[in-house]
């Protein structure tokens, strides 16, 4: 008879996590998977409502994300009130939307590099647990952690300065933006007293990278060797190929670099992707369907995107990029703990982009909104700060929403997550039955480089318990429904 | 106009003949909460939120006129509580999602929830099985937030004067409908003073919800009754 161990629950990971690690016969392991139990019914409570709620309502998905699946929906509803995507909209709406996506990206990627990375990296991963987490950090290296702190409040004032909320915020609407940037909101984040201005950000997101490299340099061996394993890699990238997080078109390519899905339009994404589901898992298994369902799976977030764009188009994240690139001599790097390192860049580019996108007068102008011939579908993606975001959205007549499809970044991570789960439990494992201390961290290690937000990963199946949270403006619970 | 002269809670105030308490407190600086009441529309007596004490009597403060010599009690613990339980009981008896709702911010029933410091409510939540009426054209009924005013059935009505909104069905199960036909013809500018004018988010105008950026809504800076409060 297999054996199966179970590890729960994973800590510093967003929601509920569950492994199991699956030995065979001869007490080897098998395979080892990683449960979502996190589910809240969401394509199916927003059957009825009128189209222009779904990027407020959607918010409701998470506390984690909120801002990308606000504007993953405000991108599809643009499509269904016809004003196209992406660069449909006026200069002024579509450079709000820019600024409030980066501003979250790089409140995101600074926690998950402070909370969830930075203890690994001073610490190392064999450390007590005791003093590997961010209260760690805070005690020991109090520069950092004030650091952190203020990278994330600006990323968040961002957001309410775009938004109108740091968290659920009703900024996007269909076709643009309810609210432009004042004089007054512009000088704060340029010239703000220190150090709250987007000049000492970048100081400190390029501080962040050059840690990164240094811990690195001397830990080679953990960094280059840990849950490797090939994939393909899948993003958006703009027409030109740059690094964009907020717009473009469906690169894919596999673990040698060939291009497999060749820069197309997303509107038609369910050509090329499909949805697996499997007995084991209540989230679906995404792939390529050009690949088939064995080995169509693919990787998103910060390593898959500087696996897919050709080069990042602002100059000190490009920099960091080449050195990157030059690591692996070019080709798709396929190093889970490498993870770190590009999200790393990809906060430095969130922050220069930030401030040129406040530099930019469009930012400040009064044309807010577009519409033009109303279509009843509408498909929005978007790199959020962990991956590829799909919403997709069908209307009727009267202007209800009858259908709702999202796959969520952690969803399509869900095959590489398993894969460097299992990857990681058989490297460590003993021969013996047991789950061991390293055990235990290394899976931890593996998955929170993935920063899963498993708080989001929500794909309805049918007979799925429901449950439905209602938080209010303060955010205290008002209302659970469970079905 | 002959002027009345009369008290609230202690104050004195100064009232003209055939006014309501409601409008004359105003007048003098003084909010007494509202909901079915809007200002020029026929006051109607519905939600009870405006009630007082008149010479120790519980009165709808928007539909007993102000009479020479009369005291008025208004803002006391025991009627404040009282309000604040019309509130609760408004919000358990249909389905109000503040956080994903358009009308947030500018919705009399959450300002109220507001005022009042309304917490958890003292009563069950019913979770009635109500719909959204999509059926029409230049609007949405979001039965799930009606609380019955009203205000729709009185205040709009076409230019030769027909009603365009009407109550079915009755107590609990009474529903706010529109008469399609008219409800077809209505002008963008009838459309959205039906909107604005519904004290919650019941009714809808298609297609331009959030609009207002947070910040610039009605109640995000000042509570409701600021603006009359001297
Ligand atoms: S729809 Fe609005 S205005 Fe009409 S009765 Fe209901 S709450 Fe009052
Ligand atoms: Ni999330």
């Amino acid at each position: 008879m297999a054996r199966k161990i179970t590890i729960e629950p994973v800590t510093r990971v967003e929601g509920h996590g569950k492994v199991t690690i699956h030995l065979d016969d001869n007490n080897n392991v098998a395979q080892s998977r990683l449960h979502i139990v996190e589910f809240r019914g969401f394509e199916r409570f927003v059957q009825g409502r009128p189209y222009w709620e779904a990027p407020v309502l959607v918010q409701r998905l998470c506390g984690i994300c909120p801002v990308s699946h606000h504007l993953a929906a405000a991108k599809a509803m643009d499509v269904i009130v016809g004003a196209g995507t992406g660069d449909g909209l006026t200069p002024t709406g579509e450079k709000m939307r820019r600024l409030m996506h980066y501003g979250q990206t790089f409140q995101s990627h600074t926690l998950h590099f402070f909370h969830l990375c930075s203890p690994d990296l001073l610490f190392g991963v064999d450390a007590d647990p005791a003093i590997r987490n961010v209260i760690g950090v805070a005690l020991e290296h109090k520069d950092l952690a004030v650091q952190a702190v203020m990278m994330r409040k600006f990323g968040q004032e961002i957001i309410r300065a775009t938004a109108g909320k740091k968290i659920h915020g009703t900024g996007a609407i269909p076709g643009g933006i309810n609210k432009s940037l004042s004089d007054e909101e512009r000088d704060e984040f340029l010239k703000g007293a220190d150090p709250l201005n987007i000049d000492k950000m970048i100081s400190w997101a390029q501080a962040a990278v050059d840690l990164f490299k240094d811990f690195h340099s001397k830990n080679k061996d953990m960094i280059d060797n840990f849950a490797v394993f090939p994939s393909n890699h899948l993003s958006l990238v703009r027409k030109d190929g740059a690094l964009d997080l907020y717009h473009g078109v469906l690169r894919a390519v596999d673990s040698e670099g060939k291009k497999i899905l060749n820069d197309v339009d997303y509107q038609d994404y369910y050509n090329h992707i499909g949805e697996e589901v499997k007995n084991w898992s209540y989230m679906k298994f995404p792939y390529l369907k050009s690949i088939g369902k064995k080995d169509g799976w693919y990787t998103v977030g910060p390593l898959a995107r500087l696996n897919t764009c050709d080069f990042i188009p602002t100059p000190l994240a490009q920099k960091e990029f080449e050195q990157y690139k030059a690591y692996t001599n070019g080709k798709p790097n396929n190093m889970s703990m490498h993870m770190h390192w590009a999200r790393l860049i990809e906060n430095l580019h969130a922050a220069e982009m930030i401030k040129e996108l406040l530099n930019d007068k469009d930012i400040q102008g009064k044309n807010l909104v577009t519409k033009g011939k109303k279509v009843n579908e509408g498909v929005g993606l978007l790199e959020a700060p962990r991956g590829t975001l799909f919403h997709h959205y069908k209307i009727n007549e009267q202007d209800q929403i009858v259908m709702a499809n999202l796959i969520v970044s952690t969803t399509n991570n869900n095959e590489p997550m398993n894969r460097a789960v299992t990857h990681v439990a058989k490297s460590v494992f003993t021969g013996k039955p047991e789950i061991t201390e390293g055990m235990m961290n290394s899976v931890e290690v593996a998955i929170r480089a993935y920063d899963p937000c498993l708080s989001c990963a929500t794909h309805a199946l049918g007979e799925m318990p429901l449950e439905v949270s209602m938080f209010d403006a303060r955010g205290d619970i008002i209302d659970v429904k469970r079905k | 106009m002959s002027k009345i002269t009369f008290e609230i809670d202690g104050k004195e105030c100064t009232g003209k003949a055939g006014q309501t308490i409601v409008e004359a407190a105003r007048d003098n600086g003084i909010y007494i909460p509202v909901l079915c009441w809007y200002e020029g529309m026929k006051p109607a007596g519905i939600c009870r939120i405006c009630t007082v004490r008149v010479g120790g009597r519980f009165m709808a403060a928007c539909t007993t006129p102000v009479a020479e010599g009369m005291i008025v009690e208004n803002e006391i613990p025991e009627l404040e509580d009282m309000r604040k339980a019309i509130v609760e009981m408004l919000f358990v008896e249909g389905n109000h999602m503040c956080p994903t709702c358009e009308k947030s911010g500018n919705c009399e029933l959450q300002a109220l929830g507001y005022r009042y410091g309304l917490m958890a409510p003292r009563f069950p939540y019913l979770f009635p099985k109500r719909k959204m009426d999509a059926t029409y054209t230049k609007i949405m009924i979001d039965t799930n937030r009606c609380v019955q005013c009203r205000r729709c059935v009185r205040g709009i009505v076409t230019k030769d004067g027909k009603h365009i909104f009407s109550m079915t069905n009755r107590s609990g199960h009474s529903t706010i409908v529109a008469d399609p036909q008219l409800e077809s013809k209505m002008s963008d500018e009838l459309a959205k003073k039906a909107m604005d004018q519904c004290p919650v988010g019941a009714i809808l105008k298609k297609e331009v919800g959030f609009a207002v950026p947070i910040g610039k809504r009605k109640y995000d800076v000042t509570p409701i009754g600021s603006e009359i409060q001297k």
